[in-house]
């Protein structure tokens, strides 16, 4: 009887642990490399709201943070990375000065003004990007994010004029021999088309969280603004936040928590 | 004729031309088109016949849906499920795309673009694709 109950504990110990192993995931993390091929049972739970936005807790970022979020947003969109003029971003990093020229900061905090800020697209609510492009390439989504159709872009560059906030590059030459870090599932670019952040709706129709949201470890708040309940609104409603360039009029949906 | 002499022969060297092709051609075997088929599967989303006539517009159906409207599962006429994904469904059975898509593109000369920016397979190791010397452009 003693022996079968010994016994019984260290099957079910031994079960436990394989189950655990199982959930390790942390052992093969580059981040969308690892990835599964999606099927069709995958986008049975996107996540969907009604305005997406993001709230970046801006106290928490220093240039590493904003490297390890890039690497992630990055590497799940094959963005090459290119030195010089000819550079091509989704996500990156500036100080105080170059993300909020409106303000016109003087006698600012130390940390304040040193601080690395996190940039990307904005997802305006009123885009300029959309209204100036000839084709429609870059449209706006019923859930708020701007998105683009690299199949329609003639690459005139309308938008990257129009764009406040420099969130667009455009390849000037084939990014695919510029790519670091590979992702098979997603597709590259090609010459002559602008590109810029998604918002990772690919991942949200998946109903996971976008990369740079994973990568930051709770620096970015990513959720529905529409929504008085969720996590975006609750932290708006806590901290005073800023918004980049608003006299620009085109309402951005990433919120700077000073 | 009213200059019968030069409408004439150069009706017969117009004629002669446009017909050179048939002519040229005519003792050919017949256009065939042989494929690599998928090992793992025996079916493609849809019959045989409709991928034959219509793979295009499916293609470019799934582009809007994807891109433009984020619907991204496709149900077929027996109602199975597929993620909309040229790269991660289409290329994950139709493995080498020279053995298949090019076996028929690159003889009509047809060049579409999907390559430039799609990868060829879910599996493909790195950012630029493997070139095929058969491959039809792009």
């Amino acid at each position: 009887m003693k022996s079968n109950r010994r016994r019984f504990m260290k099957l079910a110990a031994v079960s436990a642990l394989g189950l655990g192993a199982g959930r390790i995931g942390f052992l093969g993390d580059a981040p969308a490399a690892a990835m599964d091929i999606p099927s069709a049972a995958d986008y049975n739970a996107p996540m969907e709201a009604k305005h997406w936005a993001m709230a970046i807790d801006t106290t928490r970022f220093n240039q590493e943070l904003v490297d390890a979020c890039a690497k992630a947003c990055h590497t799940q969109h094959n963005v090459p990375t290119i030195p010089g003029k000819k550079g091509v971003k989704w996500f990156w990093g500036a100080n105080f000065e170059e993300s909020f020229p409106t303000e016109h900061g003087n006698f600012l905090p130390g940390d304040v003004e040193h601080r690395t800020y996190p940039l990307l697209c904005n997802q305006c609510e009123v885009p300029m990007c959309v209204r100036v492009c000839p084709t429609q390439a870059t449209f706006k989504r019923a859930d708020g994010i701007v998105m683009m159709d690299f199949h329609r872009c003639i690459g005139c560059r309308y938008c990257m004029a129009g764009c406040p906030f420099g969130a667009r590059s455009f390849n000037f030459q084939d990014p695919r021999p510029f790519i670091k870090d590979f992702n098979p599932l997603f597709p590259t670019r090609t010459r002559g088309v602008v590109e810029k952040c998604n918002f990772c709706a690919e991942l949200l129709a998946l109903g996971k969280m976008p990369a740079c949201v994973e990568a930051s470890g709770g620096a970015l708040i990513f959720g529905d603004l529409e929504d008085p309940e969720s996590d975006i609104r609750k932290i708006l409603r806590e901290r005073f936040a800023l918004r980049r360039k608003p006299d620009a009029g085109t309402g951005p949906s990433v919120y700077y928590l000073m | 004729m009213y200059q019968g002499k030069y409408i004439i022969p150069g009706l017969i060297v117009f004629v002669a031309l446009v017909l050179f092709p048939f002519v040229f051609n005519a003792g050919s075997a017949p256009f065939e088109v042989k494929l690599d088929l998928p090992k793992n599967a025996s079916e493609c989303i849809e019959a045989k016949e409709v991928m034959r006539a219509r793979h295009m517009q499916i293609l470019d159906e799934w582009r809007d849906k994807v891109v433009r409207q984020g619907i991204h599962v496709y149900e077929n006429s027996k109602g199975q499920k597929f993620d909309i994904s040229l790269t991660n469904t289409c290329m994950e059975c139709h493995t080498d795309k020279a053995k298949f898509c090019d076996r028929c593109h690159t003889p009509v000369g047809v060049s579409p673009y999907c390559w430039d920016c799609h990868n060829l397979s879910p599996k493909q190791a790195g950012p630029i694709p493997p070139v095929s010397q058969e491959a039809g452009g792009h």
